[in-house]
């Protein structure tokens, strides 16, 4: 765990500029690219987990403490849980007749 | 309630209780994630729904929304910037840049404030249409949260004047860091999936 | 939509009305009651600012009884008026209030608090600690549960009770079909309630991680312990998605948005969509526990420790992983089609696995072992039989295709009652016949309770067997008359006498517990049943500090390492050491009274005076926020008259059954 006596926090500034690159990489594509919908929605969700999860692991101390495995098992579970309900209701609505 | 202190570690983690109340947060953070979630699934299955109304190109301002997602990003790093100061125990340094941070958040969210009144300017009411309702709710719910946050932060700095950096107000300010960085995470998704998605519908 | 005054008190019915008056004069009864016997100091510094999860605990039981017997009396009205074809005993909108109150207080304001009432009562004593995690939390946990219960129980006498089903599926559950103010109460109470359930989550898996006692790794904690775990995360992980589907639906309610009314493209399959995604989990959020508690009840009374430790860890971890695949069972003729039914249709007939492997489980256990029959174990015995029936009619129903016959019969409604019942209702009686010396030093009378066994046992299957027929010959759920045609009145009338029969059972349970409290033995052991583990270690009632020494512990099951060990049962006068307590506090009881004007408001959707009321939250929220009290610490000299009271001479544990 850092208890750093550096003169700033380089780390932090590292992932605060990597996250402004992701986000304007992906308004760029999504807006000045002539890309198929489909392709631009994989590459910018893409970005945005990778933007997520640098965030979780830099900014947020996601393993640090003697409970960093347990917030990453929780953590993980919850994603998972995200991800079904997401996909899930979308799947389910907009499947045969309950598709209007 | 014990008195299990450990020094070697950083001051919010010291004692027993603040390691669970920490633990406890984390676990509250991943209740967010799904509540968050079912928002973006209702959104999911509703944004096409535009009964007629106004759509994401229609009303959407792009050059706003990216400043907005500036200040928070922005904000997200000040307050990591405050964690640190806070860990090398300089007490105004982290109120410096807590306060900051909220500046930012306040600023990010007079600007969602002014794009809501834009879009019922427009009228895109969240009574207009199905796509409009789960717009509002997803943002508007984000927005309470960093209203909330705004708010309790405030309070904590408060308490960080009064008693200084002990343990117990260390711990605090690293569980609204958490909190905060959370948001900025959400945003993240909010930013791809409900502004850019809606750009290139 | 404006509610006005004349609407608030319901008038023209002596039904209502009758309930009205016997509402009022039974408040007045209490607080006369309480006055008189000048109580109001002891009721609020023992019960009601409490942090003890003891006392807590004791409260969400209470709370639970008395909200089965609303909950039954709600059975008992639907039993008797299907008891004959046509009858006029409730019309149908009478009918659908009551189905939909008996559901929504069965499961979310009986079964819920029930169970979560045990867990607080037991958990810390099982894992060796002396509370929870967030005492305080604990405590606003419970006083929310209290105010949504509240409100919701008003509602038939105050503005008119909600009517489209304890699911309250749309559009029926909508403004436009149902202007009233009735589902205001379901979607606001409901959500008032269930943020008591998400903190009550978030604390026990917390408790369970980080306050077991010395030596109880995770794999040598009681299985009741690890069904609680495993259920604390389903809460968490299921919880917010009914938080956001009941404001979705105050909204959609209360400021015109269109998430699930289809003008202006709301979509009402997604409120099923979204309610199944919470329901489906809740059902083993009730569930687990009770299975945590039949393996407790089956193992201490076959003398045997539980069979195949890790398949029962792995099967709940299973359960819990499938519990998030398979909500669309409960809509599969909905309209998503082939390839989404099958895929559930596959994912709920795998989850009945893990379940089977716990049930050869607890055979095994029995198997070999040295039962004793008290009225726990009959409970535990009858549930696997019962269960089973539920289970397998479960799997019948998981296949798609066959559910089109099967789906919103009486079939339906047979299955469900019979996991839920044998499942939950049974492991609740059994926890509470198992624990109720733990929790108060006397012992319900095992007599009464076998008269209470089976009456409860027979009369539940003479109410539900019969349902089954009447489905498959095509009888319907929610329905408030069938016609003599049909030929359904033979089935109909002995479910009705069996509902009786159950009657007559709870009844039973209520004079066990009169009779009890007033002539039971006060003088028995801290270990009645010979039992296993941990909570047994302390005395009957549990001190307040439950262990004067926190224990260690060698292997499961530590409680009878330390007897057959002879290890760990004396405490020196000099292991003694000053204990430090959470303080008190009135502050949850303040925010559950906020919560309620403030909800009270919003389902009577005077928007103005809610928004101001939520001054109140936001006040109680600030002053937790400046609230440094750190607690107390009980006295050396204390703690040793309180032990001295209860160990022998020696300062040892009394370990022999009384």
């Amino acid at each position: 765990m850092e208890k750093s006596s550096q003169r700033f926090p380089l780390t932090h500034v590292f992932g605060f500029v990597l996250s402004l690159v992701l986000t304007f990489a992906a308004a760029w594509v999504a807006l000045e690219m002539k890309l198929s919908f489909s392709i631009v929605m994989w590459i910018i969700g893409t970005l945005a987990v990778i933007q997520a999860g640098l965030q979780l692991f830099m900014f947020m101390h996601m393993t640090e403490g003697e409970d960093g495995k347990v917030n990453i098992i929780n953590i993980g579970f919850m994603v998972f849980c995200a991800v079904v309900i997401v996909v899930g209701s979308i799947w389910v609505l907009t499947s045969g007749h309950a598709a209007h | 309630m014990s008195a299990n202190v450990n020094t070697a570690l950083p001051l919010e983690y010291q004692t027993e209780q603040s390691r669970m109340n920490i633990l406890g947060f984390w676990i509250f953070l991943g209740a967010e994630i799904v509540l968050f979630a079912t928002l973006f699934s209702v959104y999911g299955v509703l944004y096409k729904n535009y009964a007629g109304g106004p759509t994401h190109q229609e009303i959407f301002m792009m050059k706003e929304v990216m400043i907005q997602t500036v200040l928070l990003l922005t904000s997200s790093f000040t307050m990591g910037v405050a964690i640190w100061e806070m860990r090398r125990n300089n007490k105004k340094g982290l109120i410096g840049w807590f306060i900051l941070t909220l500046l930012l958040g306040a600023g990010f969210l007079y600007m969602e404030i002014n794009e809501f009144i834009h879009y019922v300017h427009e009228g895109a009411t969240m009574q207009t249409s199905a796509f409009l309702s789960s717009l509002f709710v997803l943002l508007g719910t984000h927005g309470a949260h960093v209203t909330f946050g705004i708010f309790w932060a405030t309070m904590v700095i408060i308490q960080i004047s009064k008693r200084g950096l002990t343990p117990v107000t260390a711990r605090k300010t690293f569980i609204i860091g958490l909190y905060w960085h959370f948001l900025d995470v959400v945003w993240i998704f909010i930013f791809t999936f409900v502004y850019l998605k809606g750009m290139v519908l | 939509m404006d509610i006005k005054w004349d609407e608030i008190l319901i008038t023209g019915d002596p039904i209502i009305l009758g309930s009205q008056i016997a509402i009022l004069l039974t408040s007045l009864g209490i607080i006369g009651g309480i006055t008189y016997l000048k109580r109001w100091g002891w009721l609020w510094r023992e019960w009601i600012t409490t942090v003890d999860h003891k006392r807590i605990g004791i409260m969400y039981i209470i709370a639970a009884v008395l909200m089965f017997f609303r909950g039954g009396m709600d059975g008992l009205m639907m039993k008797a008026q299907t008891s004959r074809p046509e009858m006029s005993l409730l019309d149908a909108q009478h009918y659908n209030e009551v189905f939909t109150a008996h559901g929504v207080i069965m499961i979310l304001f009986m079964a819920m608090p029930f169970l979560i009432g045990l867990m607080n009562v037991v958990i810390p004593l099982q894992i060796g600690a002396r509370d929870v995690a967030f005492p305080q939390l604990n405590a606003l946990s419970f006083w929310l549960f209290f105010s949504g219960a509240m409100l919701f129980n008003i509602a038939f006498v105050v503005g008119g009770a909600p009517d489209a089903g304890w699911t309250s599926y749309f559009p029926l559950a909508g403004k436009e079909f149902s202007p009233g103010i009735g589902n205001n109460y379901y979607a606001i109470s409901l959500q008032i309630a269930g943020l008591g359930t998400l903190m009550t989550g978030i604390n026990f898996i917390v408790t369970i991680l980080k306050m077991r006692t010395k030596g109880m790794t995770l794999m040598r904690m009681p299985m009741f312990t690890w069904t609680s775990l495993v259920t604390s995360v389903i809460i968490v992980a299921a919880f917010p998605i009914f938080t956001v589907a009941l404001a979705l639906m105050t909204f959609d309610r209360l400021y015109g948005t269109h998430f699930f009314t289809v003008a202006a493209g709301g979509s009402d399959m997604l409120w099923a969509n979204l309610f199944w995604l919470w329901g489906h989990p809740e059902v083993y959020i009730v569930v687990l526990p009770a299975f945590g508690m039949f393996s407790e009840i089956i193992s201490t009374f076959s003398r045997k420790q539980l069979f195949g430790y890790k398949s029962m860890v792995f099967s709940i971890l299973a359960i819990a992983l499938l519990s998030m695949l398979v909500w669309v069972h409960h809509f599969y003729t909905m309209g998503s089609g082939a390839l989404v039914n099958s895929f559930f249709s596959i994912t709920t007939m795998m989850i009945a696995i893990p379940t089977g492997v716990k049930m050869f489980n607890w055979l095994f256990t029995m198997r070999k072992g040295r039962i004793k029959i008290t009225t726990a174990m009959l409970w535990s015995l009858a549930f696997i039989p019962n269960f089973v029936i539920g289970g397998v009619t479960g799997v019948m129903l998981a296949m798609g295709a066959a559910d089109y016959q099967y789906h919103n019969t009486l079939f339906l409604v047979a299955h469900f009652h019979y996991v839920l019942i044998p499942g939950v209702v049974f492991a609740v009686f059994a926890g509470l016949y198992y624990w109720w010396p733990k929790m108060f030093g006397f012992l319900l009378n095992e007599k009464i309770g076998k008269w209470h066994f089976w009456l409860f046992v027979i009369g539940f299957n003479v109410t539900f067997m019969p349902m089954f027929f009447l489905g498959l010959n095509g009888a319907v759920r929610r329905s408030y008359t069938f016609s003599v045609e049909s030929g359904f009145a033979p089935l109909f009338l002995l479910s009705a006498i069996g509902s009786v029969i159950l009657a007559i059972g709870f009844a039973a349970f209520c004079y066990n517990i009169y009779w009890s409290i007033r002539y039971a033995d006060r003088n028995i052991s801290n270990d009645p049943w010979n039992a296993r583990t941990l909570e047994w270690a302390t005395a009957s009632p549990v001190q307040h500090y439950n262990f004067a020494k926190l224990p260690e512990v060698k292997s499961a099951d530590a409680f009878w390492y330390m007897k057959k060990n002879n290890e760990g049962l004396t405490l020196k006068d000099d292991e003694i050491e000053e204990i430090h307590m959470p303080s008190n506090s009135g502050l949850p009881f303040l925010m559950c009274v906020a919560f309620g004007i403030v909800g009270f408001f919003l389902v009577f959707e005077w928007h103005l005076l809610a928004a101001i009321s939520s001054i109140l939250i936001i006040a109680g929220l600030i002053y937790r926020s400046f609230d440094y009290n750190d607690g107390y610490h009980i006295h050396k000299d204390e703690i040793k008259e309180t032990e001295k009271a209860w160990r022998n001479t020696e300062g040892k544990v009394n370990n022999h059954v009384s």
